[in-house]
């Protein structure tokens, strides 16, 4: 009886509860023993991670360890690939994408994704690859695709550059620009995760810095997930980072506490240049 | 003769004998053209190109129904053969990799080079024995057979060419695999579609022998699909036949111009849309 009268007490009010819940971190993505094959050649390895809700999570490690895979099998892009199968599960919002009767172009339109290469849509205006997402699920409404476009575009630090020239070719503009405006692309239809494979590699330094200073500014409003080779530029954008070797996941924990002092010694050899 | 200008004298027989196999290459066309235009251009009047053939030792017939029926049955076989090669080479470019695909490929292959004549005596067998005459119908179906394996092709090999980056992109949308198809790499390979069909046109608007046995000819305009028709190739051998008279003769050279003069603009207009770009199809042109 006191006991009860305590956690009464104990109970916070409603609006405090919320905010406490607010501050409480949040999984965005859970994967569990997530493994992944290109025919017989299995290149994800019971991978299990926590990506966490409104966070920038870098995955690093050397070529062919398996992290564009990794992003693919969020986004149920891996199966498109002629043999290429996958186990285990990946929890979005709690539930999991790789149910039986989930439809992945559903999860797709959750999770959108950025490639390596700049890749717009080259017989399209840069207004018609923003709004492509929405046009081609059937969104007519003029008025919206018009805002849609904008707030993309300004998400995207785009808006400013082309606002002129949104009728000219998305492949007229510079590789810096023609990668905000997939990422424009991909902010248009409106997602909760974005994805982002190498999306810098293509890019010079100022692009890159760009590219950085947005995936900044997105985590506000979006999940980010990014695979780079770059180990400098994991360190400056994301908040969590996972080290994959050999399609196993090594050490994964937020990005200061992996860099300065990681627990494994296998991270520390990478993180310090001795292989990969 | 020392050894090195022995070398140098292989190496310029070799251009020379390159050079002269170019010029042989280049020879009948130059000479096809010259005769057509040199004997062609002197008959081309006003008449000539509107009035109906009505008969043909009249000095003053002229070759508007052969025209005009070309132009029908190009429309009518573009009408039959460019959807169903379309969706085929659609079908072919992005699920057609297994042995249903590969079979389906190879019998395609084989179409296109069946001789025409046989693909006349299918359809004769077919529409005109069915119908029990001639008709524009029958021509149409015979042009769409010829036409079909071309569009087919050369549409599954523009599809093929759009990158794939481009086809992930639209999938990682959220966008439906059969919209992706349709309205992003359809679209991104229209050029090289557009180019299969305008090639496949020129090829057919210069058969003879499978209108022979479908079409006819006929001295008048249009009257309906399911009656004879003329077109310009037809004409051309109807003018030879009576080429006694020289007034038919005259036409018969004033038609081939205009044939001719037609086929080369649908090459031109190819090279036109291909400008810069190597494409399966452009190789073909």
């Amino acid at each position: 009886m006191t006991l009860s009268l305590q956690l009464e007490e104990l109970k916070p009010a409603s609006s405090e509860a919320s905010a406490i819940r607010s501050t409480m971190e949040k999984f965005k993505i859970q994967t569990e023993k997530l493994n992944a094959w290109f025919a017989n050649n299995h290149v994800l390895k019971d991978l299990s991670i926590n990506v966490k809700e409104n966070e920038v999570t870098a995955i690093i490690g050397p070529s062919g360890c398996g992290k564009s895979t990794f992003i693919r099998c969020l986004n149920r892009m891996h199966e498109l690939v002629p043999g290429a199968r996958s186990s285990g599960a990946v929890l979005l919002d709690n539930t999991n994408v790789y149910a039986r009767g989930t439809d992945p172009v559903t999860v797709r339109r959750k999770v959108g994704m950025v490639f390596q290469k700049p890749n717009p849509f080259p017989t399209m205006s840069v207004y018609d690859n923003v709004a492509a997402g929405l046009k081609l699920n059937g969104v007519r409404d003029h008025q919206k695709l018009d805002r849609a476009v904008k707030r993309s575009l300004e998400l995207a630090f785009l808006w400013d550059e082309v606002k002129t020239d949104l009728d000219k070719s998305g492949v007229s503009l510079s590789g810096g620009q023609q990668q905000r405006l997939c990422i424009a692309r991909a902010l248009a239809v409106e997602p909760e995760v974005i994805l982002m494979d190498e999306p810098c590699s293509a890019l010079d330094p100022i692009a890159t810095a760009k590219i950085e200073e947005l995936i900044a500014s997105l985590k506000s409003q979006y999940t980010v997930v990014i695979v780079t080779h770059n180990m400098q530029q994991a360190a400056r954008v994301s908040d969590s980072t996972a080290f994959l070797y050999l399609g196993k996941l090594i050490e994964y924990g937020g990005t200061t506490q992996l860099f300065e002092n990681p627990k494994e010694e296998l991270t520390e050899r990478y993180l310090t240049g001795k292989f990969g | 003769m020392s050894n090195r200008s022995f070398r140098k004298f292989k190496d310029r027989l070799a251009y020379g004998l390159g050079v002269l196999c170019v010029v042989l290459a280049m020879f009948p066309l130059a000479s096809i053209l010259f005769e057509v235009v040199r004997n062609g251009l002197p008959a081309i009047s006003v008449g000539l190109l509107t009035r109906p053939t009505g008969n043909i030792t009249d000095p003053s017939s002229g070759i508007g129904n052969a025209i005009e029926g070309t132009l029908i049955l190009i429309g009518m076989t573009c009408l039959i053969a460019v959807p169903i090669g379309l969706f085929a080479g659609i079908y072919l470019a992005e699920f057609g990799d297994n042995k249903f695909g590969r079979t389906i490929r190879f019998l395609n292959d084989v179409l296109a080079e069946f001789p025409s004549i046989v693909i006349g005596i299918l359809a004769f067998s077919i529409v005109v024995v069915a119908i029990g005459h001639f008709s524009a119908m029958a021509g149409a179906v015979a042009l769409s057979i010829i036409m079909l394996p071309i569009v087919t092709r050369t549409a599954e090999e523009s599809i093929k060419l759009v990158p794939s980056s481009i086809r992930d992109a639209a999938m990682a949308l959220g966008i439906r695999r059969w919209r992706t198809s349709l309205s992003i790499v359809l679209v991104t390979a229209k050029d090289g579609i557009l180019t299969g069909i305008m090639l496949s046109i020129a090829r057919i608007a210069g058969e003879t022998a499978p209108l022979l046995l479908t079409v006819l000819g006929s001295g008048f305009f249009f009257s309906g699909v399911d009656q004879p028709i003329d077109a310009l190739p037809l004409r051309i051998f109807t003018d030879y036949k009576n080429s006694n008279y020289p007034s038919a003769l005259a036409q018969g050279w004033g038609a081939a111009l205009v044939l001719v003069v037609l086929v080369l603009s649908l090459n031109l207009g190819v090279r036109f849309l291909t400008r810069g770009r190597s494409t399966f199809a452009r190789a073909r042109a």
